[in-house]
C-alpha cells in the first residue's frame, strides 16, 4: 500500500497508527479524522481521576495537537466520516467533503450498549465514553453531593464499579445494581467478585444482585429513581449506565468489509480489504483456530495500532502478547493478564480476604490468566510468564516464599 | 509560559528534546502530550502498566522523592533493561525544584 493514509478516528488507536507510521520512517501524507472536538486523549481516567480531581482538559492528551502538528500529521477534529466508497478510494464526510486514501485506517472504537427501558432519556442518565459524557457526570455527581441524592450505578462492571468507588470517595451515597449474581462476571472468577463485593460493601456502597430493572422514574424530566421487578424504588439523583459497548463497525460493514460484532482483522491487523486496515475496539480479531476475539483495551489499541501501520506499509508485524487489563477501585489495584474463559482450575496466592492476592487460572495444567488483586510482583511475573508459556506448579503458586520470577530467569 | 519546568528527554534513538510541563503536570503527562518519543503510557497513568519507564540521570536521581512500593514493584519487570535510574513518568510529578530534568527513553516500552 502507499499513501496518502487516511485513519478513521482520532482515539488511543488512531494516533498510534498515526506515530507508528512516521516511526516507521513514512513521510507522506496522513490524515487523522475525529469526531470529537479534543485531541487524541486518555480515556482511562475518566471513570477515576478525572471524577474526583477534576484536572485540567490538556492533561488528558496522549498528543498535543501541536506535537501532532511537528509530525505533519493533519488532525481534523469535530469531523464524522459517513461513507467509505471503496471504488473510488475515498472517505465521505458529514459536510460532503471527500479524502482520497491510498490505504484506510478504521479506529471507530465502541459505542455504549443502549438500555432499552422507559425513562433511559431522562436527564441525571447517563453513560461513560468520552470526556463529554466524563464532564456531565462530574456535574451530575456535584449535584447528588449537594442535593443529598444517592447515584444508581446500573452494571457492576469495570466501568460501573470505578464510578462507584469514586462517588463513595466523594461522600455520596452508592446503589449498584446488578442483573447477574456477582460482579464483573464477564471477566473474573468468583473469588475475585466475592472480593471486590466485600470491598464495596465495606465503602459502604449498597449492592443489590440479580437485579430485572424496569424502569427510570422522573420528575420534571429529571430522573428520580429506579424501579425493579420486585416492587421497589432506588432513589437516584443520577443514574450511570455502565452496560458495556459494541464495536462500532458500522462505517465498514456498510462499506461491505467483513464484520461480525466488529471489523474481522487478522493479527496483523488487516481487514477483508488489502487497503484498509483496523484496530482498538473496533475490530474482533480472527485467531489461528477460527474464533474470534474481541478486545476493549488499551494494550490492544496500541499493539494493534502498531500492526496496522505496518500493515499499511505492507509489513507484517503480528500482535501475539498476551492481553492485559486493570481496574482502580478505592485502594484496590486490580490487574489483569491472560484470558481466564475455560478454566478448569484455579490456585491462589496470598490472602482473599485483605484483599491482596491473586488467582492463577490453568486449562488442562497450563497458565492461561492470572487476576491480582493489589499483588503487583505477581501481575508483572505472570504476564511474562504467560508470553513465554510457562506454568509453574500448583506448589509454587501457593507458596508465596516462592519467587515466581525465578522461574524466569531460569 | 508561567509555572512551566524545562525538561529535557532524550528519545530512543538519541534525540534530545526540550520540553516545557506545567508545574504539578506528571512528567509522563507533559512529555507525551508534548510528542516526546518512546513512551507507551498505556494506563494512563494509574501505576499500572509499566510503559512509560524512564531513566532519570544519576545527578537528579537524588532530588526526586524515592518511588513508593508500587512504583518499585511494577519496575520488577520492565522491557527494557533496568538500571540504577530507572523510574515511571506517570509517578514522577513536576515542581519547580526539577527545572533542568533529565531523563532518557528507552527502546521498547512493551
Amino acid at each position: 500500500m502507499s499513501g496518502p493514509f487516511v485513519i478513521v478516528g482520532a482515539g488511543q488507536a488512531g494516533v498510534q497508527i498515526a506515530e507508528s507510521l512516521r516511526q516507521e520512517k513514512y513521510d507522506g501524507p496522513i490524515t487523522l479524522l475525529g469526531a470529537e472536538a479534543y485531541a487524541p486523549y486518555n480515556r482511562p481516567p475518566l471513570s477515576k481521576k478525572f471524577l474526583l480531581d477534576r484536572p485540567e482538559l490538556a492533561s488528558l492528551a496522549i498528543r498535543g495537537p501541536e506535537a501532532l502538528q511537528r509530525r505533519q500529521i493533519d488532525l481534523q477534529l469535530r469531523t464524522q466520516v459517513t461513507a467509505i466508497d471503496r471504488r473510488s478510494r475515498e472517505v465521505v464526510l458529514a459536510d460532503g467533503r471527500r479524502v482520497s486514501y491510498g490505504g484506510l485506517a478504521l479506529t471507530t472504537g465502541a459505542r455504549l450498549k443502549a438500555l432499552p427501558l422507559p425513562g433511559v432519556e431522562l436527564a441525571g442518565v447517563f453513560g461513560l465514553r468520552t470526556i463529554d459524557d466524563a464532564l456531565s457526570i462530574g456535574a451530575a455527581l456535584d449535584h447528588c453531593l449537594s442535593a443529598a441524592v444517592p447515584l444508581v450505578v446500573i452494571g457492576g462492571g469495570f466501568i460501573g464499579l470505578e464510578i462507584a468507588a469514586t462517588a463513595r470517595k466523594r461522600g455520596i451515597e452508592v446503589t449498584v445494581l446488578e442483573g447477574l449474581g456477582r460482579l464483573m462476571s464477564r471477566v473474573v472468577a468468583p473469588i475475585v467478585s466475592e472480593a471486590a463485593a466485600r470491598l464495596h460493601l465495606a465503602h459502604g456502597v449498597r449492592l443489590l444482585f440479580d437485579v430485572r430493572i424496569t424502569a427510570l422514574e422522573g420528575r420534571l424530566g429529571a430522573v428520580s429513581a429506579v424501579r425493579t421487578a420486585d416492587g421497589q424504588l432506588h432513589p437516584a439523583g443520577c443514574v450511570l449506565v455502565g452496560v458495556g459497548v459494541n464495536p462500532d463497525d458500522s462505517l465498514a460493514s456498510a462499506a461491505g468489509l467483513e464484520c461480525e460484532r466488529g471489523i474481522i482483522v487478522d493479527d496483523c491487523a488487516r481487514s477483508s480489504d488489502p487497503l484498509i486496515v483496523a484496530a482498538g475496539d473496533c475490530t474482533a480479531r480472527r485467531l489461528a483456530d477460527g474464533s474470534l476475539l474481541r478486545l476493549e483495551s488499551v494494550q490492544n489499541a496500541v499493539e494493534q495500532g502498531k500492526s496496522a501501520a505496518a500493515a499499511l506499509l505492507g509489513r507484517q508485524r503480528p500482535f501475539t502478547a498476551a492481553p492485559w487489563f486493570w481496574s482502580d477501585q478505592y485502594d484496590l489495584k486490580l490487574q489483569m493478564v491472560g484470558l481466564s474463559q475455560g478454566y478448569d482450575e484455579i490456585v491462589t496466592r496470598g490472602n482473599p480476604e485483605q484483599p491482596a492476592f491473586s488467582a492463577y487460572y490453568l486449562r488442562a495444567g497450563k497458565l492461561i490468566a492470572v487476576d491480582s488483586l493489589s499483588r503487583i510482583a505477581d501481575h508483572m511475573n505472570a504476564r511474562k510468564l504467560l508470553d513465554r508459556g510457562l506454568t509453574p506448579t500448583a506448589a509454587q503458586i501457593a507458596d508465596e516464599a516462592f519467587d515466581l520470577g525465578s522461574l524466569l530467569r531460569a | 509560559m508561567p509555572g512551566a519546568v524545562q525538561v529535557n528527554c532524550i528519545e530512543p534513538d538519541g534525540q534530545r528534546v526540550e520540553v516545557q510541563i506545567s508545574d504539578g503536570w506528571s512528567l509522563m503527562q507533559g512529555a507525551r502530550a508534548q510528542g516526546v518519543q518512546g513512551i507507551d503510557a498505556e494506563c494512563g497513568g494509574a501505576c499500572s502498566c509499566a510503559t512509560c519507564h524512564c531513566y532519570v540521570a544519576a545527578d537528579w536521581l537524588m532530588r526526586l522523592p524515592p518511588p513508593t512500593e508500587d512504583e518499585t514493584q511494577m519496575l520488577l519487570n520492565v522491557a527494557a533493561e533496568r538500571r540504577v535510574g530507572s523510574r515511571l513518568a506517570c509517578q514522577i510529578r513536576v515542581t519547580a525544584e526539577l527545572d533542568g530534568l533529565v531523563v532518557e527513553f528507552p527502546e521498547r516500552q512493551a
